[in-house]
């Protein structure tokens, strides 16, 4: 592995199987709660996440990587979801993403190179009546327009 | 104004919905807050759901004896001027005068001209407030549910006719007489929810659980007590950080209460509910994908038989309902099942919750029987487009739904009559495009959408979306036009008819019907490129 990780992070990882173990189904919470925590799912916690729910590495992997929204490396300080869908294409969606692009100098999946905000598309934010959307960490915008999206880019790389 | 704020507090509702949110809805409150502050006056500001207006949003409502009045849209600009024209006393000539002011609420056309029946409470109440919930008909569903056998539950929300909301039409208490009659006596059984509302142009799950969460969890309950159940899951979209926070918040406030958990109700009935994070993958809205993804797996779509109602979750009996259906049960069994069926036409009974969408002048909830048509739906309702260009196509039911022309806007909402012309009603989103819409581009994206999301099971749907796109990228470029154009066919049919599941079986429905009625676009050359208009727009 590239990049081993810290003692810290792994006993966080650890404490978080503990935790989850006992769950039914209790894969998927457990990655949401190491995503949650830590930014990410390291491929290095696959190992103990295997042998605390008898699973295999690969399986592990396999429901790691089927999911769009678990990533593997770390992120920005903040994410930036694009909707890609209908309703938001219907207004406009496919122009604000590239002015999106443009602005931010870097491809969905990527991080801006001081390290402010990663881009990933997202199909449907559930808010396609004020199309076209994103979402900044948690937080739902509509009505997008050049001004919007260039303030909410300016305010997130500021805070 | 001060002798006013001497007496009660006045009441000040803010919504805290999720596009009520996405315009600004946080701030508008804020500002409110200190304006009123700033001027000595005491008010509450609740924060209720959003009552389904969403170009009117923030929609900011003030309590009188009369009833709410609204003013909308607010923003923390316009606050100043609300509080110099007197809005809190909504009966002052000032605040009449108040370009916001749009009088009553409940006297509003858009929404007199709806029949609320799952929406009831919506926009009304504080979602997170039980009392709020009780106070406006909450439970009354559960308390006549518990005077009734399963069985007796169960022909109850058969004979409503209500159908599976979430796009399959299913009838809803035929299901749960499966799961009645499945296993053993003492069977472990499940009520799965699911809220994996990935189509866009829909929102109605969302509404329901961020603005009314507890008609949700009663709706399981009731689901609970009539099959045998006494776990439930909520399958909830990772799209959906807000919901999340509300649902666990009245979920804790139900079970604090004796609603949920040991005893309900005093009696000897047990229900426990959770809520499960969905992780982004489209398919997984699917029934059988979806409870492979609760059981911690990929969100592989199972081979049917055996249906889940018989070896569901983890293998037991298991009801997979969506929001809508299960949050409109406490409504029929509150009413009765006489009471829900009046509405609607054909098999069709009851109401649908439409979400308008897209290009789109009044976007937002309409709450309607079913037998209202398109055209009524896109410009009584929704006023025509956004952008005011004509409306050339909307597509209805999510990513799988056909795209229809105005020729067909007069068809009823109604499951049958959408069969007929070969679309689908699905979740009850439309979404509208004026005539600026590239229809071989949007049947591209059909194709695409379908690649990322297959969860790559079976072969036409794994290997069909591709190839879908390539030869639809053929076709734009004009090579082997004709060829290619019976290729699409072709493979369209392969997709829908050896598909596993909907997803692949459905990306015909865009693909084809936008073939089938705007040919037009599918000449080569006819007009710019994508490329070309991006790299107009960008420069």
């Amino acid at each position: 592995m590239a990049n081993a990780l810290s003692i810290e992070k792994l006993t966080t990882i650890q404490s978080l199987i503990t935790q989850h173990k006992e769950m039914p189904g209790a894969l998927i919470p457990l990655l949401h709660a190491i995503q949650d925590t830590i930014g990410y799912i390291p491929e290095d916690s696959y190992l103990p996440i295997s042998r605390a729910l008898a699973l295999s590495v690969a399986e592990v992997h396999g429901v790691v990587t089927f999911y769009h929204h678990f990533r593997t490396f770390p992120i920005g300080k903040h994410i930036l979801y694009v909707c890609r869908a209908e309703s938001c294409q219907a207004m406009g969606a496919e122009k604000l993403e590239a002015i999106i692009k443009a602005k931010l100098n870097i491809d969905y999946h990527q991080t801006t190179s001081d390290g402010a905000i990663t881009l990933e598309p997202i199909y449907c934010l559930g808010n396609c009546a004020c199309s076209p959307a994103v979402m900044m960490d948690d937080e739902v915008y509509g009505r997008m327009d050049n001004q919007k999206m260039a303030d909410l880019i300016n305010e997130a790389r500021a805070s | 104004m001060t002798s006013i704020a001497k007496d009660l507090p006045i009441k000040i509702y803010v919504p805290r919905d999720s596009s009520a949110l996405s315009l600004g809805a946080n701030r508008t409150a804020k500002a409110i807050q200190q304006e009123a502050h700033k001027r000595g006056i005491e008010i509450e500001i609740i924060r209720n759901g959003s009552r389904g207006l969403f170009w009117l949003e923030p929609f900011v409502e003030v309590a009188t004896a009369n009833g709410r009045v609204a003013f909308a849209p607010v923003q923390p600009k316009d606050v100043a001027s609300l509080f110099d024209a007197s809005f809190l006393n909504p009966d002052s000539s000032t605040a009449k005068a108040h370009s916001l002011n749009l009088g009553l609420t409940e006297e509003l056309e858009w929404l007199k001209k709806q029949q609320r029946l799952t929406f009831a409470r919506i926009g009304i109440t504080d979602p997170v407030s039980l009392d709020d919930y009780l106070a406006h008909d909450g439970y009354k569903g559960l308390a006549n549910a518990l005077k009734l056998t399963p069985a007796e539950i169960v022909k109850t929300v058969t004979d409503s006719g209500l159908r599976g909301r979430g796009g399959a039409a299913f009838p809803t208490g035929i299901k749960w007489n499966t799961v009645l009659g499945a296993g053993e006596i003492g069977v472990q059984k499940y009520i799965v929810c699911n809220a994996d509302e990935g189509d866009s142009g829909t929102y109605s799950d969302r509404m329901v659980m961020e603005d009314d969460p507890f008609v949700l969890i009663e709706g399981m309950t009731i689901a609970g007590i009539a099959v045998g159940a006494n776990q439930g899951y909520i399958y909830l979209r990772s799209e959906y950080p807000h919901a999340l926070h509300i649902l666990n918040e009245a979920i804790a406030k139900a079970e604090a209460a004796g609603y949920l958990g040991e005893n309900i109700c005093g009696t000897n009935h047990r229900f426990k509910l959770e809520v499960r994070r969905a992780a982004g993958a489209y398919v997984c809205g699917e029934e059988t994908s979806l409870l492979e993804s609760l059981e911690g797996k990929r969100g592989l779509v199972r081979f049917k038989p055996p249906l889940p109602a018989i070896e569901g979750l983890f293998g037991k009996p298991t009801v997979v309902n969506n929001v809508i259906s299960l949050a409109t049960i406490p409504i029929i069994l509150d009413k009765g099942a006489q009471f829900y069926a009046d509405y609607g036409m054909g098999r069709s009974r009851g109401t649908l919750p439409i979400q308008l969408a897209g290009n789109i002048k009044h976007g937002g909830l309409v709450e309607l029987a079913f037998g209202a048509t398109l055209r009524e739906l896109l410009y009584d309702f929704g006023g025509g487009s956004y952008t005011g260009k004509p409306i050339r196509a909307v597509q209805v039911g999510g990513p799988l739904g056909a795209f229809l022309p105005e020729s067909q806007f007069d068809t009823p909402l109604d499951y049958e009559e959408f069969s007929k012309i070969w679309a689908v009603l699905g979740h009850g989103g439309i979404v509208a495009f004026d005539d600026t819409v590239d229809m071989a581009k949007m049947a591209r994206y059909a194709f695409e959408f379908c690649a990322i999301e297959s969860c790559g099971k079976c072969t036409p749907c794994r290997i069909g979306s591709s190839r879908g796109v390539e030869v639809i990228d053929k076709i734009i470029n004009g090579t082997d036009v004709e060829k290619n154009t019976k290729l699409v066919r072709d493979l369209s049919d392969t997709m829908l008819n050896g598909s596993l599941c909907a997803l692949g079986g459905m990306t015909p429905y865009p693909v084809l019907s936008a073939m089938n009625h705007f040919a037009e676009d599918f000449v080569p050359n006819s007009k710019p490129t994508l490329k070309k208009i991006i790299d107009i727009v960008v420069a």
